[in-house]
């Protein structure tokens, strides 16, 4: 995706591609859904629709990817779906970011946005669509110009042909397709007749340019005349400016200016580098309004996390009005399990550090260079705060430095930091807005904590009889632009997402509370799966146990799988325990765990194997995934995915916290979030069921079941059951 | 002040204070975006360069430290050890968003230099340095390992 370079390069090419698309074929979509085809996609999209694919004329075939690429392969997977239907090389299929523009909303979503393992799921028939009318046309122009039916021409591997006379490249026929109608409803391949979908040695799109070091991310972009800024915030959450002064950051070299964010957030730093601004801001001293702050420590957010356990649940989830009689039923059976659990906040910390550059356009306008993960939020907003019409705002995405739901906010907060230093400037200068590391881990939006009880009683059959459950959450949701997506009858429904809606057949009852504070939350790879999979699944192997039963029997016990959803939760958990090969045998100086879980309509299961040594620190040895996330259409890209869900996951759960002591969040850098380290990676190996089902989302489902399988795990090799996490603050040590 | 770089084969003259970390000459002034910003305290791994083909954290290293030592970037970087392991990274794809491997790829690059053959634990004890928020450690070691096959030819 060279289109990406560096901005200036970004501009020329453009300007470029956009000459050579005269008598190029365009194929998109209109604001109603509707298939359009065009010549000239570059007036102004004069048929009202944007391009999904073009072909120029030389046959170079473009994708326009209306997903961001934050490394979930969504470049790759994408490009698959028109390469496949348009039958051409996948070599000669290159790829480009779409603009800010509703034609390109995420049909599951209803705008433009990257989110919840979405983007294979409502592209896999768009694109293919795109790809198949662009196919229909070529053979249409070819038959035409060959006086042959269209039935007669065949399109393959970018040749067409008709007979044994008739052979030409489609680059002789893009100028004479381009001017027939898209057609209303192509056909699509049968699945049988794909070489693409499903194949496996298909290289992802970016690998080249990420591993010479000429892949753009918003960070690497320069504009003309553009100052460097950092921001210097509140120490707390909530806490506003007073006053600041910059007497000893003039001194800096390369120091420009400082203005007090016009929402009195904070103080911007203008310099003419990343490190003068960074120099500066040390210097740069400032009086801060912390009465409405957060001033709690973890401490005691914990207790009141466990008093709002004790307390009456606000919200019945499962709306039976029975949790008390069902808690009294588990808790008074023969055998029983009950536990609490607690689940810290968690930063997302994405690699790339939070940066993004906004100039001014020469129309009056703005354009911001970004890995935007939500252009429906982050265009509407900007504009709203440059006071420019939203038709004046251009955004230009680039590769994203990872994410894991950091970058997509509903208060589009580096954005908004970025546009108010801007306004706060004059508004005429471009200003590239670059967060530290420091910025980053104490800059909230985390995973909220979450605090769960269950009683669950198990039954003369040895089935779970009785499960009642109280679950504390601070809701996501409420407040945000999606509340009345996920939040109905007071319920936050990814407070409870994963226990609510579990596949077992558990008589259960769900208590919710919700949890109070000025710190923002945000959703984290998987959102309330991330520990709502290790509550059940845990929770599951201590049922089991009370049972007296092997932990996939008692799974199994409580699955029908004359059921389709609960016969693909059963199918991923038997072929992990069969690829790994499961036996219930124990040996001594090592641990085996289970645990399965369904996220974003995705199955995953997985057998993790640990081993201790002398000194009972713990070695995670390998992971055996299974997923049925339906038609696999990238298979390698998915079991990238299953591979980096669960080392994100793991990481988590072994050793990542952030705390507050009275309000100041305690961790600098990464040595105090220490990430997973290639020293801690298991051996990863991943199955992929076969399917015909629509396809599902990879990027989050295979986080879920990693913490609780290695939690079992541990169990299995010691003893401890760990529910309170991380891992490391419940006296677990790890080689 | 004005400090003169070896840097890519080039001569550079950069005007910057001595304590300015050698990576924000490399990416603001000199304009080589590959090379990236991670932490800024030597934990990540993702700034890392060669300086007389060593890889170092260019984040913790004043520019002044630099003086005559040559500088090599993942911009221009065309050892026989970086080709393969650029080469295996692709066979392999290792890449997922992206943003640290440029450091990944300098430090293996470094790795074969000094061990042709690692194993898997020497891969572990020298890559342990470079974070992968994305988690391609798997792949990175399948890759380094393919790289050294590369290099035996």
């Amino acid at each position: 995706m060279d289109a990406t370079k560096n901005t200036s390069m970004n501009r020329r090419t453009f300007l470029k591609s956009a000459a050579a698309l005269s008598g190029s074929m365009v194929v998109g979509f209109n604001a109603t859904g509707v298939l359009a085809a065009s010549m000239d996609s570059t007036a102004a999209n004069p048929v009202g629709f944007n391009p999904f694919v073009k072909i120029s004329p030389n046959g170079t075939v473009t994708a326009v990817i209306k997903h961001f690429e934050m490394g979930q392969g969504t470049t790759t997977g994408l490009t698959t779906l028109i390469a496949e239907e348009l039958d051409v090389p996948w070599d000669q299929v290159e790829v480009e970011f779409a603009p800010s523009h509703d034609n390109y909303k995420n049909l599951a979503f209803g705008g433009q946005g990257t989110g919840g393992s979405t983007a294979m799921a409502n592209s896999f028939l768009q694109y293919r669509q795109a790809g198949a009318a662009a196919r229909d046309m070529l053979i249409r122009a070819a038959a035409d110009k060959w006086g042959v039916a269209a039935s007669d021409v065949t399109l393959t591997d970018g040749i067409l042909k008709s007979g044994e006379s008739e052979s030409a490249p489609i680059s002789e026929f893009v100028i004479q397709a381009a001017k027939l109608a898209a057609p209303e409803k192509p056909v699509l391949k049968d699945p049988g007749s794909f070489r693409l979908i499903g194949n496996n040695k298909l290289p992802r799109k970016d690998s080249v340019a990420k591993t010479t070091g000429k892949a753009t991310f918003a960070m690497d972009v320069t504009v003309p005349d553009m100052l460097y800024v950092t921001i210097l915030r509140s120490p707390l959450f909530g806490g506003t400016l007073t006053s600041f002064s910059i007497e000893n950051a003039a001194q800096v070299n390369g120091f420009v200016d400082a203005r007090a964010l016009p929402d009195q957030s904070g103080v911007a730093i203008y310099a003419k580098s990343t490190w003068a601004s960074i120099k500066a801001r040390r210097a740069v001293t400032a009086v801060w309004d912390n009465s409405a702050a957060e001033t709690r420590g973890s401490a005691e957010m914990l207790s009141d996390y466990t008093a709002k356990l004790n307390a009456e649940p606000t919200y019945d989830a499962t709306g039976k009005a029975d949790l008390a009689d069902t808690e009294a039923t588990a808790k008074a059976a023969a055998r029983s399990v009950s536990a609490d659990f607690h689940f810290p906040l968690l930063a997302h910390a994405p690699m790339e550090p939070l940066n993004c550059v906004i100039e001014p356009t020469e129309d009056g306008g703005i354009r911001l260079h970004d890995g935007c993960q939500f252009p429906m939020i982050t265009h509407p907003t900007l504009a709203a705060i440059a006071q420019v019409p939203p038709e004046k705002v251009e955004i230009i995405t680039y590769y994203a430095g990872g994410s894991f739901g950091r970058r997509a906010n509903g208060n589009s907060d580096y954005h908004v930091q970025a546009v108010l230093a801007f306004v706060a400037l004059g508004g005429k200068q471009a200003v590239k807005l670059v967060w530290t590391r420091e910025d980053d881990l104490a800059g909230g939006y985390y995973r909220p904590m979450f605090a769960q009880r269950a009683h669950i009683g198990i039954g003369d059959d040895g089935k779970i009889s009785a499960w009642g459950h109280r679950s504390v959450a601070q809701s996501i949701f409420k407040g945000g632009p999606m509340e009345s997506i996920a939040v109905h009858n007071g319920i936050d429904h990814f407070s409870v997402e994963g226990i609510v809606d579990t596949p077992y057949q558990i008589p259960m009852s769900l208590g919710l509370t919700d949890y109070e504070s000025s710190m923002p939350v945000l959703w984290w790879r998987s959102v309330g799966h991330s520990q709502s999979g290790y509550t059940m699944e845990v929770l599951m192997d201590m049922a089991a146990e009370a049972a007296d039963k092997d932990p996939v029997e008692f799974r199994l016990a409580h699955l029908d799988e004359s059921d389709e959803n609960q016969a693909r939760f059963a199918g991923v958990l038997k072929l992990a325990a069969e690829k790994a090969g499961w036996d219930g045998k124990s040996v001594e100086g090592k641990g085996r765990g289970i645990a399965v879980h369904k996220s974003f309509d995705t199955y995953v299961a997985q057998v993790t194997d640990v081993s201790t040594d002398a000194s009972g620190a713990i070695s995670i040895d390998k992971v055996t995934c299974a997923v049925d996330c339906g038609i696999a259409v990238n298979p390698d890209v998915i079991r990238a995915q299953m591979e980096g869900s669960i080392g994100y996951g793991l990481g988590a759960v072994m050793r990542n916290e952030i705390t507050m002591n009275k309000g100041v969040v305690e961790q600098g850098n990464f040595p105090q979030y220490e990430p997973l380290r290639i020293t801690d990676m298991p051996d990863i190996e991943v199955h992929i069921v076969e399917s015909d089902k629509a396809p599902t989302g990879v990027g989050e489902p295979g986080l879920p079941p990693a913490g609780p399988a290695l939690a079992n795990a541990i169990y299995a090799a010691t003893g401890k059951r760990v529910t309170r996490l991380p891992m490391t603050s419940s006296g677990i040590t790890f080689a | 002040m004005s400090i003169t770089l070896k840097i890519n084969g080039e001569t550079r003259e950069v005007s910057a204070d001595a304590d300015t970390p050698l990576l924000w000459v490399i990416r603001d002034e000199l304009n080589l975006t590959g090379t990236k910003f991670g932490c800024g305290v030597a934990s990540c791994g993702a700034c890392t360069v060669h300086i007389n083909g060593q890889p170092q954290r260019s984040c913790v290293t004043p520019v002044s430290a630099v003086g005559e030592q040559e500088v090599t970037t993942i911009d221009v970087i065309d050892t026989p050890q970086a080709r393969a392991v650029q080469t295996a990274w692709q066979e392999l794809d290792v890449v997922q968003c992206g943003y640290c491997q440029s450091g990944q790829i300098m430090s293996a690059a470094g790795l074969l230099s000094s061990n042709a053959k690692p194993s898997d634990e020497d891969i572990d004890s020298y890559m342990a340095g470079n974070a992968c928020r994305c988690a391609t450690y798997h792949r990175i070691r399948a890759a380094i390992h393919r790289a050294s096959d590369i290099l035996e030819g």
